[in-house]
Protein backbone atom coordinates (compact mmCIF):
# COMPACT_ATOMS: atom_id res chain seq x y z
CA UNK A 1 0.00 0.00 0.00
CA UNK A 2 1.27 3.15 -1.21
CA UNK A 3 1.63 6.20 1.29
CA UNK A 4 1.16 9.72 0.92
CA UNK A 5 4.53 10.39 1.59
CA UNK A 6 5.30 8.15 -0.61
CA UNK A 7 3.06 9.34 -3.78
CA UNK A 8 4.86 12.48 -2.99
CA UNK A 9 8.30 11.42 -4.10
CA UNK A 10 6.94 10.42 -7.58
CA UNK A 11 5.16 13.74 -7.94
CA UNK A 12 8.52 15.53 -6.66
CA UNK A 13 10.08 13.66 -9.22
CA UNK A 14 7.64 13.58 -12.45
CA UNK A 15 7.87 17.60 -11.51
CA UNK A 16 11.84 17.49 -11.37
CA UNK A 17 11.49 15.80 -14.83
CA UNK A 18 9.81 18.41 -16.83
CA UNK A 19 11.36 21.23 -15.30
CA UNK A 20 14.75 19.82 -16.13
CA UNK A 21 14.53 17.70 -19.19
CA UNK A 22 11.32 19.81 -20.87
CA UNK A 23 12.60 23.40 -19.24
CA UNK A 24 9.11 24.06 -18.76
CA UNK A 25 7.35 22.89 -15.91
CA UNK A 26 4.17 20.77 -15.41
CA UNK A 27 1.36 21.30 -13.96
CA UNK A 28 0.21 18.43 -12.02
CA UNK A 29 -3.33 17.42 -10.62
CA UNK A 30 -4.19 16.12 -7.50
CA UNK A 31 -3.21 12.48 -7.11
CA UNK A 32 -6.36 10.06 -7.07
CA UNK A 33 -6.86 6.63 -6.17
CA UNK A 34 -8.13 4.36 -9.41
CA UNK A 35 -11.15 1.87 -8.60
CA UNK A 36 -10.26 0.86 -12.59
CA UNK A 37 -6.91 1.09 -14.01
CA UNK A 38 -6.93 3.97 -16.37
CA UNK A 39 -6.99 3.57 -20.04
CA UNK A 40 -3.58 4.25 -21.99
CA UNK A 41 -2.69 6.88 -24.19
CA UNK A 42 -0.63 6.33 -27.78
CA UNK A 43 1.96 5.57 -25.98
CA UNK A 44 3.44 4.53 -22.46
CA UNK A 45 6.52 3.37 -20.66
CA UNK A 46 6.33 0.74 -18.06
CA UNK A 47 9.03 0.12 -15.26
CA UNK A 48 8.29 -3.43 -13.49
CA UNK A 49 9.15 -2.63 -9.69
CA UNK A 50 10.77 -5.64 -7.75
CA UNK A 51 12.30 -5.83 -3.71
CA UNK A 52 11.14 -4.08 -1.17
CA UNK A 53 8.28 -3.25 -3.28
CA UNK A 54 6.52 -5.09 -5.96
CA UNK A 55 4.39 -3.34 -8.64
CA UNK A 56 4.69 -1.08 -11.53
CA UNK A 57 5.26 2.70 -12.40
CA UNK A 58 4.09 3.86 -16.03
CA UNK A 59 4.24 6.99 -17.74
CA UNK A 60 1.46 7.08 -20.69
CA UNK A 61 1.24 10.34 -23.16
CA UNK A 62 -0.39 10.93 -26.02
CA UNK A 63 2.20 11.26 -29.49
CA UNK A 64 1.43 14.98 -29.76
CA UNK A 65 2.51 15.83 -26.33
CA UNK A 66 5.48 13.83 -27.03
CA UNK A 67 6.64 15.31 -30.23
CA UNK A 68 6.18 18.45 -28.56
CA UNK A 69 8.64 17.56 -25.53
CA UNK A 70 11.19 16.08 -28.17
CA UNK A 71 11.06 19.46 -29.58
CA UNK A 72 12.02 20.97 -26.84
CA UNK A 73 14.86 18.85 -26.08
CA UNK A 74 16.71 19.55 -29.42
CA UNK A 75 15.27 15.97 -31.06
CA UNK A 76 14.80 16.31 -34.78
CA UNK A 77 13.62 12.28 -35.35
CA UNK A 78 10.23 12.55 -34.31
CA UNK A 79 9.53 8.85 -35.27
CA UNK A 80 7.34 5.62 -33.89
CA UNK A 81 10.57 3.98 -32.57
CA UNK A 82 11.57 7.96 -30.86
CA UNK A 83 8.17 7.97 -29.31
CA UNK A 84 8.71 4.76 -27.81
CA UNK A 85 11.95 5.58 -26.69
CA UNK A 86 11.38 8.65 -24.97
CA UNK A 87 7.94 7.15 -23.01
CA UNK A 88 10.61 4.49 -21.37
CA UNK A 89 13.26 6.93 -20.47
CA UNK A 90 10.53 9.17 -18.78
CA UNK A 91 8.97 6.54 -17.02
CA UNK A 92 12.57 5.33 -16.46
CA UNK A 93 13.81 8.45 -15.14
CA UNK A 94 11.52 8.94 -12.75
CA UNK A 95 11.08 5.65 -11.32
CA UNK A 96 14.76 5.76 -10.80
CA UNK A 97 14.85 8.96 -9.33
CA UNK A 98 12.66 7.57 -6.70
CA UNK A 99 15.35 5.02 -5.76
CA UNK A 100 16.67 8.35 -3.62
CA UNK A 101 14.01 8.06 -1.12
CA UNK A 102 12.80 4.30 -1.36
CA UNK A 103 16.59 3.21 -1.67
CA UNK A 104 18.79 0.76 -3.40
CA UNK A 105 16.19 -2.14 -2.56
CA UNK A 106 13.90 -0.78 -4.78
CA UNK A 107 14.61 -2.41 -7.97
CA UNK A 108 13.33 -1.11 -11.63
CA UNK A 109 13.48 -3.22 -14.54
CA UNK A 110 14.62 -1.67 -18.03
CA UNK A 111 11.44 0.08 -19.11
CA UNK A 112 8.90 -1.44 -21.69
CA UNK A 113 6.77 0.51 -23.97
CA UNK A 114 3.22 -0.39 -25.25
CA UNK A 115 2.00 2.01 -28.12
CA UNK A 116 -0.79 1.94 -30.51
CA UNK A 117 -4.46 0.53 -29.43
CA UNK A 118 -4.01 -1.53 -25.67
CA UNK A 119 -5.90 -2.64 -23.08
CA UNK A 120 -5.70 -1.25 -19.49
CA UNK A 121 -2.31 -2.40 -17.42
CA UNK A 122 -3.47 -4.11 -14.42
CA UNK A 123 -2.55 -3.79 -11.28
CA UNK A 124 -0.68 -6.70 -9.63
CA UNK A 125 -2.72 -8.17 -6.83
CA UNK A 126 -2.39 -6.65 -3.64
CA UNK A 127 -1.44 -3.25 -5.82
CA UNK A 128 -3.64 -0.21 -5.86
CA UNK A 129 -3.01 2.40 -8.96
CA UNK A 130 -2.58 6.31 -7.66
CA UNK A 131 -2.89 8.64 -11.14
CA UNK A 132 -0.92 11.25 -11.11
CA UNK A 133 -2.45 14.16 -13.74
CA UNK A 134 0.32 15.84 -15.56
CA UNK A 135 -0.46 19.09 -17.66
CA UNK A 136 1.88 20.23 -19.49
CA UNK A 137 1.05 23.08 -22.15
CA UNK A 138 -2.26 22.28 -23.67
CA UNK A 139 -1.41 18.30 -23.06
CA UNK A 140 -2.60 15.98 -20.59
CA UNK A 141 -0.72 12.87 -19.61
CA UNK A 142 -0.48 10.32 -16.60
CA UNK A 143 2.23 8.95 -14.23
CA UNK A 144 0.37 6.02 -12.61
CA UNK A 145 2.01 4.07 -9.47
CA UNK A 146 0.74 0.65 -8.73
CA UNK A 147 2.80 -0.42 -5.88
CA UNK A 148 2.01 -3.03 -3.22
CA UNK B 1 23.03 0.04 -31.77
CA UNK B 2 26.91 -0.32 -31.89
CA UNK B 3 28.22 3.08 -33.42
CA UNK B 4 32.46 3.79 -34.18
CA UNK B 5 33.81 6.30 -35.79
CA UNK B 6 36.95 7.24 -37.06
CA UNK B 7 40.26 8.04 -35.04
CA UNK B 8 41.30 11.93 -34.99
CA UNK B 9 42.92 13.57 -38.11
CA UNK B 10 47.08 14.47 -38.24
CA UNK B 11 44.94 18.34 -37.99
CA UNK B 12 44.70 17.54 -34.86
CA UNK B 13 47.86 16.47 -34.16
CA UNK B 14 49.64 19.41 -31.47
CA UNK B 15 46.65 19.19 -29.19
CA UNK B 16 45.21 16.15 -26.96
CA UNK B 17 41.68 15.05 -28.41
CA UNK B 18 40.11 13.28 -25.78
CA UNK B 19 38.33 10.31 -26.91
CA UNK B 20 34.84 10.09 -25.54
CA UNK B 21 32.42 6.88 -25.65
CA UNK B 22 28.76 7.42 -24.99
CA UNK B 23 26.57 3.97 -23.61
CA UNK B 24 22.87 4.48 -23.11
CA UNK B 25 20.46 1.96 -23.44
CA UNK B 26 18.34 5.66 -24.72
CA UNK B 27 18.83 7.11 -28.74
CA UNK B 28 17.18 10.38 -27.40
CA UNK B 29 20.14 9.89 -24.23
CA UNK B 30 23.06 9.44 -26.53
CA UNK B 31 22.18 12.06 -29.58
CA UNK B 32 21.52 14.45 -26.65
CA UNK B 33 25.02 14.09 -25.18
CA UNK B 34 27.27 14.17 -28.12
CA UNK B 35 24.75 17.20 -29.07
CA UNK B 36 25.32 18.97 -25.90
CA UNK B 37 28.46 18.43 -24.84
CA UNK B 38 30.46 21.75 -26.59
CA UNK B 39 34.21 20.68 -25.95
CA UNK B 40 36.47 21.03 -29.06
CA UNK B 41 39.25 18.97 -27.66
CA UNK B 42 36.59 16.26 -27.17
CA UNK B 43 35.69 13.90 -29.53
CA UNK B 44 32.81 11.20 -30.18
CA UNK B 45 34.72 7.89 -31.40
CA UNK B 46 31.41 6.07 -30.65
CA UNK B 47 28.23 5.17 -29.38
CA UNK B 48 26.36 1.95 -27.61
CA UNK B 49 23.00 1.41 -26.11
CA UNK B 50 24.17 -1.26 -24.04
CA UNK B 51 26.98 -3.13 -21.63
CA UNK B 52 28.12 -5.67 -24.04
CA UNK B 53 27.74 -3.50 -27.50
CA UNK B 54 30.00 -1.20 -25.44
CA UNK B 55 32.89 -3.47 -24.42
CA UNK B 56 32.92 -4.65 -28.29
CA UNK B 57 33.41 -0.30 -29.48
CA UNK B 58 35.64 0.15 -26.31
CA UNK B 59 37.99 -1.85 -27.66
CA UNK B 60 38.19 -0.96 -31.19
CA UNK B 61 38.30 2.55 -30.84
CA UNK B 62 40.42 3.15 -27.17
CA UNK B 63 38.29 5.69 -25.12
CA UNK B 64 40.16 8.49 -22.96
CA UNK B 65 36.30 9.22 -21.21
CA UNK B 66 33.15 7.33 -21.25
CA UNK B 67 29.48 8.04 -20.15
CA UNK B 68 28.11 5.16 -18.70
CA UNK B 69 23.84 4.26 -18.15
CA UNK B 70 23.58 2.08 -15.32
CA UNK B 71 20.06 0.38 -15.93
CA UNK B 72 20.64 -1.58 -19.85
CA UNK B 73 19.92 -4.87 -21.64
CA UNK B 74 22.13 -7.60 -21.65
CA UNK B 75 24.76 -5.99 -19.71
CA UNK B 76 24.18 -3.34 -17.18
CA UNK B 77 26.46 -0.46 -16.30
CA UNK B 78 27.79 -1.80 -12.77
CA UNK B 79 29.34 -5.10 -14.56
CA UNK B 80 30.55 -2.85 -17.57
CA UNK B 81 32.39 0.07 -15.78
CA UNK B 82 34.59 -2.80 -14.00
CA UNK B 83 35.41 -4.08 -17.29
CA UNK B 84 36.73 -1.51 -19.19
CA UNK B 85 38.66 -0.42 -15.91
CA UNK B 86 40.28 -4.22 -16.10
CA UNK B 87 41.03 -3.28 -20.24
CA UNK B 88 42.51 0.18 -19.03
CA UNK B 89 42.79 1.89 -15.59
CA UNK B 90 42.99 5.02 -16.88
CA UNK B 91 40.10 5.25 -18.88
CA UNK B 92 37.74 8.48 -16.82
CA UNK B 93 33.74 6.76 -16.59
CA UNK B 94 31.15 9.46 -15.96
CA UNK B 95 28.31 7.41 -14.70
CA UNK B 96 24.59 8.99 -16.15
CA UNK B 97 21.79 7.45 -14.53
CA UNK B 98 18.52 7.74 -13.14
CA UNK B 99 19.04 5.75 -10.46
CA UNK B 100 19.30 8.47 -7.54
CA UNK B 101 20.38 6.47 -4.51
CA UNK B 102 23.28 6.81 -2.22
CA UNK B 103 24.10 2.96 -2.58
CA UNK B 104 24.44 2.99 -6.48
CA UNK B 105 26.61 5.84 -6.85
CA UNK B 106 28.88 4.25 -4.09
CA UNK B 107 28.85 1.23 -6.00
CA UNK B 108 29.89 2.58 -9.42
CA UNK B 109 32.27 4.59 -7.91
CA UNK B 110 33.51 1.14 -6.45
CA UNK B 111 34.28 -0.46 -9.38
CA UNK B 112 36.01 2.38 -11.06
CA UNK B 113 33.31 5.34 -11.74
CA UNK B 114 35.06 8.77 -11.67
CA UNK B 115 31.95 10.50 -11.66
CA UNK B 116 28.07 10.50 -11.53
CA UNK B 117 25.61 12.95 -12.99
CA UNK B 118 22.02 12.20 -12.03
CA UNK B 119 19.20 12.04 -15.04
CA UNK B 120 17.26 14.18 -15.62
CA UNK B 121 20.15 16.37 -16.40
CA UNK B 122 20.80 20.36 -17.97
CA UNK B 123 23.44 20.88 -20.51
CA UNK B 124 25.21 23.21 -17.89
CA UNK B 125 25.37 20.30 -15.33
CA UNK B 126 26.23 17.64 -18.08
CA UNK B 127 29.13 20.32 -19.75
CA UNK B 128 30.81 20.91 -15.81
CA UNK B 129 30.63 17.07 -15.34
CA UNK B 130 32.32 16.23 -18.50
CA UNK B 131 34.60 19.21 -17.93
CA UNK B 132 35.83 17.73 -14.11
CA UNK B 133 36.19 14.45 -16.32
CA UNK B 134 38.70 15.45 -18.59
CA UNK B 135 40.28 17.38 -16.01
CA UNK B 136 41.72 13.61 -14.37
CA UNK B 137 41.94 11.94 -17.85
Amino acid sequence: MLHEQELRIFVEGTTNFFEVAAQQPATLGSPYLAEVPPPLHEYTGVINVSGKREGVVYFTAPKAMLAVLLMKMQETDFSHDTMRDLVGEVANTISGNARRDFGGDFLISVPSVISGEAAAIAPKAGARSFIIPIHWRSHSAKLVVSLG
Amino acid sequence: MIRAQRTPSPADAGRRVYRLLIVDDSNIVRRRIERSQHFEDLQVVGTAGNGLDALEVFAATDPDVVTMDLTMPRMDGIECIGRMVELKPSVRILVISALADKATAVEAMERGANGFLNKPFSDRQLNEAIAELMRGA
